[in-house]
């Protein structure tokens, strides 16, 4: 298989992941499709380091897993923080912080 | 053969990532999302990428999912409304937004002149992207990355525990202050008022 087919799945799952982030409500949901997003990535730079015989990009894949890692439990702990506070988890009707 | 296998990963890596976004129970988003995981693990295993397919399955099917299970059972599975703020012309915005940016990437993937994409892949040698190859390179080459993930991990652990904790125990403590203690008390500790009720009642009003 060359290549360019992964970068294509990679490409679709990565606008997949975009279009969930922008139509759902859900912050759990939109934590979802963010990790969707951070593996599309990670699977472009996996092929990138297939098609160029380095092994560079596994590393950058694998940080990028630590990083995705720590969002999921900063974000988790928002998400149990907000549910603690009796507040809406709809990312519509928290807007406090919003300009 | 390899190719049956890329077909069959492919889809359920987007019919995994396809679930996610468009089930409306959030329970079932993260179970849809384990099944694109280990569809993208096999697309790992077939970009000779063993370490890092393993390390997917292991810590991102395994541990992370976990923990998202967890919470989707502690603050329950609510329907999401159709209905919202957000009516249906910003939703289809949303998703014009997210075809254009295909668009705008199949023309960049189509448009470059990297003749490499459309090859295999070369330079693979035996034990390309194997557990050795990992530690030799992140304890060797990129060592001050490695180093920085362990700090990053340890504050997200912290920050995660400082968020969710429980607060109501700095609510209940009653703050005391000078003027409490100066002021006339109610009771003076005389018999008369001890007569006048039973002996916890002469004690005062019930402090909470």
């Amino acid at each position: 298989m060359s290549i360019e087919w992964y970068l294509v799945v990679s490409a679709l799952v990565f606008c997949i992941g975009l279009g969930g982030i922008l139509t759902r409500r859900n912050p759990l949901v939109i934590l979802l499709c963010l990790e969707l997003m951070l593996n599309a990535a990670n699977l472009a730079l996996v092929a990138f380091a297939r098609a160029n015989g380095n092994q560079e990009g596994q590393i950058f894949a694998l940080i990028v897993m630590v990083v995705a890692a720590c969002e999921v439990a900063v974000g988790l702990g928002l998400i149990v923080a907000i549910y603690r506070r009796r507040l809406p988890i709809d990312v519509d009707e928290l807007r406090e912080l919003q300009g | 053969m390899a190719e049956v296998f890329f077909f069959l990963a492919a889809i359920g890596a987007l019919a995994g990532a396809l679930g996610t976004v468009l089930l409306r129970n959030p329970f079932f988003s993260v179970l849809a999302l384990v099944g694109h995981l280990i569809s993208l693990a096999a697309l790992f295993l077939l970009l000779r990428a063993e370490f890092v397919a393993a390390a997917q399955v292991i810590v991102y099917a395994g541990a992370v999912m976990v923990l998202y299970v967890f919470v989707v059972a502690y603050i329950g599975v609510g329907e999401e409304p159709l209905r919202g703020a957000t009516g249906s012309t910003l939703r289809w915005a949303s998703v014009l937004f997210a075809g254009v940016l295909l668009i705008e990437l199949c023309i960049a993937f189509l448009g470059t002149g990297l003749t490499i994409l459309g090859e295999e892949g070369r330079g693979y040698f035996n034990g390309f992207g194997s557990p050795a190859q990992m530690g030799r390179l992140f304890l060797t080459d990129f060592l001050l990355a490695f180093e920085a993930a362990s700090l990053l991990l340890l504050i997200a652990a912290v920050g995660a525990v400082i968020l969710a904790r429980r607060r109501t125990g700095l609510e209940a403590a009653r703050e005391l202050s000078v003027a409490d203690l100066m002021r006339d008390p109610q009771y003076k500790g005389t018999l008369t008022e001890a007569e006048r009720g039973t002996m916890l009642e002469a004690g005062g009003p019930p402090h909470r």
